[in-house]
């Protein structure tokens, strides 16, 4: 196992660094570097910047390097002091923009993988146990119709219908505690606006885990050590259970690679049309602004935290399956 | 008993075209029982068809404006009306009125007026696949407007401008595929042909495009295209980036098949026989797996269309004058225009519609691909 965890970690560390160029290449885009716009908008709002600053600034970026040491001043200012840059339009550290907004968009990210798990496991064992009954039928087709539709589209849908129900949807907080600090009444209220969000988000996700769900519980139901189980007299029940869902249950730890970003995305783009207090408006506010280092930062954030919840969910599977831990893993 | 004898018969002729019939012939047997799959189809032979030709679908141009008539709920045809009976289609005018609480400008239905609608019409001049000049619309009134789905807040007509915006979104889906066709095709093709570093190098690459966020990076790449780009240019602009994430899927497929029909008996064969490479690849190899491309080329294009609806949407993508089914719902961020102009969510409902009819499409294809499988 440890060697199993100690290879993914391997592997793991060219893929942070590929997303990290990736990153920088987006920053480094747009004409111009972004200290001119930085001098230009400052001097637009009339404040005097001091050739002295702009010494200070080019030295901290190494704006005069080539490219590449630029990047490795940038990826040192990045581990060594979490300085992932300026960002001209809010006039701070990027840092200090995105941190609570990263936190929320992965709190609402986990929340909505648990919210599909939750509601995804027992429908697709129930589907699977009543093939073709009425609601097996219903739930397909709500599933089919589920990982069709776009969830920004479907959230504009809903602030509608809610609008003719007198509710208001969007945002993540009430007005009384957008600007408040966080506190037990913030938390609360901001539980009873997010499920809008995580249904919009989690929707299409727990569309496709059904249909998974339901695909291999189905395949292990047929299997010959079910009918064993049952002919030696098993109840139902405990048979279901114990064995086929828990195998089942397999293959759906391995989607969560793939689940995870289009989560994120879909958190980006809905948290846009819900207006969330998360990285969506700002990373749309800084790419219309081309304020690339924040939208730099964004990506490169957003990837590595998918990536590591890749490696940790890759990690969970080869701990509950130990079928993947030895033999068969990197092909 | 003759009877029984002739069903009998009625089998045997069925069972022999079953064994003549060609794989593409079974393929397009099993894909007809799918009924979800084959309205799928035929709604996206509509879209198109309207797509392709919406000058002549389209009652007025996507750029004019009508100024009396800014926010008008859609208008209903009609062929009933209580004093006239059963009539010809028809719609009420609008006449204006302020409401006396909120003094907001508000339309009511004119009973006692009747635009009749009028088919095969000449109105404003188009070009008819941007080819033949002609002014013919399917349908117009004589006087008056004809709002299927309302007008926008700058008093556009926004039927006409779901036609001629399917243009880009649907052909933008095409093109999208198209690119990433090519580059899933050579790139997985190199993979699964050569195969050891260079099939590692490229699997590990697309392992790791697949594991990004997609959105957040086509935004940081989409925001990068200069602002004052041609239409055209920023079209195949947005296409590109859309294909840098869309041909991974299509590599993946190519390489798995080339992998698995390389070990295949007839590939020996044909090998045996002395077909060159190129000859086996062509000719052996890729009839044999086109199906399954279609399946995959079908279903990556819906996420196409749903890329640049987003982007466009969020004003990243095509840019007005430009009309695509993501402009148009760029108004609708603003909220307020949901709760009074919900008719302008109506190009929400062709989004998904296209990406149901693409992915309902996709499914029973995939279940016809393969015909021999039970």
């Amino acid at each position: 196992m440890l060697e199993f965890i100690i290879r993914r970690l391997i592997l793991f560390i060219p893929l942070l660094f590929v997303v990290s160029v990736v990153s920088f290449v987006i920053i480094q885009l747009p004409p111009g570097d972004f200290l001119t716009s930085y001098i230009q908008q400052l001097r637009a709002t009339g404040t005097d910047v001091s050739e002295e600053t702009i010494q200070s600034l080019i030295k901290i970026y190494g704006l005069d390097q080539p490219a590449y040491i630029q990047y490795f001043t940038w990826i040192k200012n990045i581990i060594l002091r979490g300085d992932f840059g300026r960002s001209f339009q809010w006039n701070k550290p990027v840092k200090e923009v995105i941190g609570e907004r990263i936190a929320l968009t992965v709190f609402i990210s986990l929340l909505t993988m648990c919210f599909t798990w939750i509601v995804a496991i027992p429908i697709g064992i129930y589907s699977a146990t009543h093939q073709y009954t009425f609601f097996d039928y219903f739930f397909t087709f709500v599933g089919f119709v589920g990982i069709s539709m776009p969830g920004f589209l479907l959230a504009l849908i809903i602030i509608w219908i809610a609008h003719l129900y007198g509710l208001n949807v969007t945002g993540l907080f009430s007005e009384a505690f957008i600007e408040a600090p966080w506190s037990l009444a913030k938390v609360i209220d901001m539980l009873k606006h997010i499920w809008v969000a995580i249904i919009v988000i989690g929707l299409s996700g727990t569309a496709g885990l059904i249909r998974i769900m339901r695909a291999t519980l189905l395949d292990e139901l047929r299997k010959q050590y079910v009918i064993t189980a049952r002919a030696k007299g098993l109840p139902e029940r405990k048979l279901l259970f114990k064995y086929p869902v828990r195998l089942a249950i397999n293959p759906l730890i391995s989607t969560i690679g793939w689940m995870l970003p289009s989560v994120i995305s879909g958190e980006t783009l809905v948290s846009i049309v819900l207006n969330l207090q998360t990285t969506g408006p700002v990373l749309l506010r800084a790419t219309m602004q081309q304020d690339m280092y924040l939208a730099g930062s964004f990506v490169l954030i957003l990837s590595a935290l998918t990536l590591t919840g890749t490696l940790i969910s890759d990690i969970l599977l080869a701990w509950v399956d130990p079928r993947i831990r030895y033999g068969k893993v990197g092909e | 008993m003759g009877n029984y004898n002739f069903e009998e018969e009625r089998v045997e002729e069925f069972k022999e075209k079953l064994y003549l019939a060609s794989q593409w012939q079974l393929i397009w047997w099993k894909f007809k029982k799918h009924k979800l799959a084959v309205t799928g189809l035929i709604i996206i032979l509509i879209l198109y068809i309207l797509a392709i030709f919406c000058g002549f679908f389209a009652p007025y141009y996507p750029t004019t404006v009508f100024d009396e008539y800014t926010s008008a709920p859609p208008q209903i045809v009609r062929i009933y009306s209580r004093d006239g009976g059963l009539q010809r289609p028809f719609v009420y005018r609008y006449k204006k009125e302020r409401d006396p609480v909120t003094l907001r400008l508000r339309y009511v239905i004119n009973y006692s007026e009747k635009c009749p609608v009028r088919f095969f019409v000449k109105g404003k001049p188009y070009k008819l696949l941007g080819l033949f000049d002609t002014d013919i619309h399917l349908f117009g009134v004589d006087d008056g407007t004809i709002f299927l789905f309302g007008t926008d807040d700058m008093g556009r007509d926004i039927f006409s401008r779901v036609l001629y915006g399917a243009r880009i979104s649907l052909s933008i889906g095409l093109v999208g595929v198209f690119i990433s066709f090519l580059f899933g095709m050579i790139i997985g093709g190199i993979s699964g042909y050569f195969g050891g570093a260079i099939d590692n190098f490229v699997q590990r690459t697309i392992d790791f495009l697949i594991s990004i966020p997609t959105l957040p990076l086509w935004m940081a790449l989409a925001a990068a295209l200069p602002r004052e780009w041609s239409i055209i240019k920023t079209y195949f602009a947005i296409t590109i980036i859309l294909s840098l994430v869309g041909w991974c899927g299509l590599a993946r497929v190519v390489r798995g098949k080339l992998l698995a029909l390389r070990e295949e008996e007839f590939t020996l064969a044909a090998r045996l026989a002395g077909a060159s490479e190129f000859r086996i690849i062509t000719r052996h190899l890729l009839p044999s797996f086109a199906s399954y491309l279609i399946v995959s080329i079908t279903l990556s294009i819906p996420n196409m269309i749903l890329g640049e609806t987003a982007l466009s949407f969020l004003g990243l993508g095509m840019q007005e004058p430009a009309v695509s089914w993501g402009v148009l719902l760029q108004r609708v961020q603003n909220l307020t225009i949901v709760a009074h102009q919900p008719w302008q969510l109506i190009p929400c409902i062709f989004v998904i519609v296209t990406v149901l009819s693409f992915n309902f499409l996709g499914d029973g294809l995939r279940d016809a691909a393969d015909p021999y499988a039970r």
